[in-house]
C-alpha cells in the first residue's frame, strides 16, 4: 500500500471540493474493495476522501412518487434488512444477501457496490498484462484461464465480468442513480450507468473523474409477489456467481403481465434482453416460455476455453429461476439458500 | 490520561501522524498512527492487543473480525484512522474478568478448534451475530458464519458451540 493523505468530509460539496483539487484522489466508503485493491498495489491514491462523516445520504426514504431514495452511505446490510426493502423489493434484499459475508455487508456501502471492481485473476496479478489495469498491455484471460470470464458482451480487449449481486437486482428493478459532480448533480438511468468494455476496458461505467454518487432510485414497482434471485458458484456461500439471475414478475389471469430477468456473472455489466421480456408478455409462465426466452437471452453468447459450460449453465438458470419467481414462498429472505 | 501509544518499533517516527481516540474494550485509548494503518495492524502493533488475527489481510478469511459500534467487521479492510471516535471489542474484551463468555465456554465444551487461529474471529463473528438475530435455523446460521474459515476443519464443532449459545440466549 502506498503512503496517502487523509480527509474527512463533511459534506459532499467539500468531497467534490477536495477531489477535483487532487486528481490522484480517491473516494473511500466501506473500503471493503478499495482497501483490498490498494494492498496489492493495484489502485494507488495520493488522498483518501472519506465520505463515511457526511450526515446526508444516510437513510432510505420514501419519495412522493412511491419511488424509494437509498442513500449511496447507507450499508449494503443496513439496506438489505430495511423494512420498506423486505416489504416492497425483497429481489433486492436476496441479492444482497447472496454477495460477500456478514461481516463486508456491514462495511460495504450502496455507493462502493456499484464501483466495485472485477475479480478476474489477471486484473490482481501484476505480473500479467491487462488492458484494464494497464491499457495496452493484452489481455491475460483470453488465451489464458478463463473459467470465470465473459460470455455475453466481451470484446477482443477484456472479457472480464462485473462481480456485483446487488446490481443485478438493480438492473431489473430499473433503478436511477443519482450522481453530484463539480459540474452540479445528473442521474443516469441504471442500464446505463455500467459499461461495455469495448476499446476501453479500463472505464467500467459512465461516472466522471471525481463524481460522487449520492443516493440510488428504487421506482415503486418492486415485483414483491413474484421474484427470485438464484445465485450459482463453486460453494454455496462467499463466493463470487458464475451465473446469477434476478427475475420480477407480474402476473395478471395466470398470464405475465411484465417480467423482468437481469443476470450476473456473464459480462462487464448486469446482462438484460428486452426482446425476450417483450416476447413473455401476455404468455403463461412455464418452462417452455422461460425456455424460449433463454434461448433469446443467451443468443449471441461466445464462450472461451474455459467458461463455455456458462451459457447451457445460464439458459437452464434462468427457467430455474423464473419457475422459482412462481413460488414466493421459497423466497422469503433467509429462505433456506438454493443449491 | 492515558499516554499516546506510538508503533512500538518506531516509537516518535509517525509519518503524516494522526492522533485517534478510541474505546477499546471499554478503555480509552489515544493513539498516533499513519493514515495508512489498518485497524487490525493499529490494535495488533500500536495497542498489543493480538488476539485478533490476521489471517489473509484481504477480506477473505474473517481471522480479523471485531466489533465496531456493536457490528461485527473486518479489521483487515478499514484504516484505524476511518476509526476514530469508535467503540471497539475484541476477542481480549469479552470475558468478565476471569468469568468466559458463553461463547468461550460453549468453543472449549465442544472441541470447537483445533490450532485455534480463526477462534478469536469466529467468537466476536458470533457475537455479532447473535446480536443482529438475523439467523436462527442451523442453515441460517451456517450461513451467516460463512465469513470465517476454519483452515482445520472445526466448523461443524464452531456451529454447534455457536447454537448452543443461540438456543440458550432464546431461553432467556
Ligand atoms: C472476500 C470478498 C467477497 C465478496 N463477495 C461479494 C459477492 O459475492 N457479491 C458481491 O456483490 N460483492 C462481493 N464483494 C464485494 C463487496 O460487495 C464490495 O467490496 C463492496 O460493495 C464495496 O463497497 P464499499 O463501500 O466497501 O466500497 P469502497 O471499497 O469504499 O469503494 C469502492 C470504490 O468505489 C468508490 N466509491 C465508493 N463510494 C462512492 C460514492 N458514493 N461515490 C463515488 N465513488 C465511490 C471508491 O473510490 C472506490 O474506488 C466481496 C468482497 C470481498 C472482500
Ligand atoms: S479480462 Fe479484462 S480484466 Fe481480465 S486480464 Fe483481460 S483485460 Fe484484464
Ligand atoms: S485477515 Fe481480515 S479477513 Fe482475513
Ligand atoms: S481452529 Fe485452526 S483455523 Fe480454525
Amino acid at each position: 500500500m502506498n503512503n496517502f493523505a487523509y480527509e474527512q468530509a463533511e459534506n459532499i460539496g467539500k468531497a467534490v471540493e477536495f477531489s477535483s483539487n487532487n486528481s490522484a484522489s480517491k473516494y473511500i466508503a466501506g473500503g471493503t474493495n478499495l482497501i483490498d485493491l490498494l494492498k496489492y498495489n493495484i489502485a494507488t491514491a495520493e488522498m483518501l476522501v472519506d465520505i463515511n462523516h457526511i450526515p446526508e445520504h444516510k437513510a432510505i426514504e420514501e419519495k412522493s412518487d412511491g419511488s424509494l431514495r437509498l442513500g449511496a452511505f447507507v450499508t449494503n446490510a443496513d439496506t438489505a434488512y430495511h423494512p420498506q426493502i423486505e416489504a416492497r423489493y425483497p429481489l433486492l434484499s436476496k441479492a444482497i444477501l447472496a454477495g460477500a459475508s456478514a461481516q463486508i455487508r456491514n462495511m460495504a456501502t450502496n455507493g462502493g457496490n456499484l464501483l466495485q471492481r472485477t475479480r478476474c485473476y489477471f486484473f490482481y496479478d501484476p505480473a500479467t498484462p491487462c488492458n484494464k489495469r494497464e491499457p495496452g498491455t493484452g489481455c491475460s484471460a483470453i488465451g489464458g484461464y478463463n473459467r470465470i470470464m465473459a460470455i455475453l458482451g466481451t470484446s477482443e480487449n477484456c472479457i472480464a465480468v462485473f462481480p456485483s449481486d446487488m446490481c443485478v437486482a438493480l438492473a431489473a428493478l430499473e433503478a436511477v442513480v443519482n450522481i453530484s459532480g463539480t459540474e452540479g448533480d445528473r442521474s443516469l438511468e441504471f442500464a446505463d450507468f455500467h459499461r461495455l468494455p469495448g476499446d476501453t476496458p479500463h472505464l467500467d461505467n459512465n461516472l466522471k473523474e471525481g463524481e460522487i454518487i449520492t443516493s440510488i432510485d428504487l421506482p415503486e414497482k418492486g415485483f414483491d409477489k413474484n421474484y427470485s434471485y438464484l445465485k450459482l458458484r463453486d460453494r454455496s456461500s462467499y463466493a463470487f456467481a458464475l451465473v446469477s439471475v434476478a427475475t420480477g414478475l407480474e402476473l395478471e389471469n395466470n398470464l405475465i403481465k411484465e417480467v423482468r430477468i437481469a443476470l450476473g456473472g456473464l459480462a462487464h455489466k448486469p446482462w438484460r434482453v428486452k426482446e425476450a421480456e417483450d416476447f413473455l408478455k401476455d404468455k403463461e409462465p412455464s418452462m417452455e416460455n422461460f425456455a424460449s426466452a433463454a434461448e433469446m437471452i443467451l443468443r449471441g453468447a461466445i464462450g472461451f476455453e474455459h467458461n463455455s459450460f456458462k451459457i447451457e449453465l445460464a439458459k437452464r438458470a434462468i427457467v430455474r429461476n423464473c419457475m422459482m419467481a412462481l413460488n414466493p414462498e421459497s423466497q422469503q429472505p433467509g429462505a433456506q439458500p438454493s443449491l | 490520561m492515558e499516554t499516546i501509544t506510538n508503533h512500538p518499533k518506531s516509537a516518535r517516527n509517525v509519518l503524516q501522524p494522526r492522533v485517534l481516540s478510541l474505546r477499546v474494550n471499554g478503555a480509552p485509548k489515544i493513539l498516533e498512527v499513519s493514515p495508512w494503518v489498518s485497524l487490525l495492524d493499529g490494535l495488533r502493533e500500536y495497542l498489543d492487543l493480538t488476539g485478533t488475527k490476521k489471517g489473509c489481510d484481504h477480506g477473505q478469511c474473517g481471522a480479523c473480525t471485531v466489533i465496531c459500534d456493536g457490528k461485527r467487521i473486518l479489521s483487515c479492510l478499514t484504516l484505524a484512522v476511518m476509526k476514530n471516535g469508535s467503540e471497539i471489542t475484541t476477542i481480549e474484551g469479552i470475558s468478565n474478568g476471569a468469568e468466559l463468555h458463553p461463547l468461550q465456554k460453549a468453543f472449549i465444551e465442544h472441541d470447537a478448534f483445533q490450532c485455534g487461529y480463526c477462534t478469536p474471529g469466529q467468537i466476536c463473528s458470533a457475537i455479532g451475530m447473535i446480536e443482529e438475530n438475523k439467523a436462527h435455523t442451523r442453515t441460517e446460521v451456517k450461513d451467516s458464519m460463512s465469513g470465517n474459515l476454519c483452515r482445520c476443519g472445526a466448523n461443524t464443532n464452531i456451529i454447534d458451540a455457536i447454537m448452543e449459545v443461540k438456543e440458550a440466549k432464546n431461553h432467556e
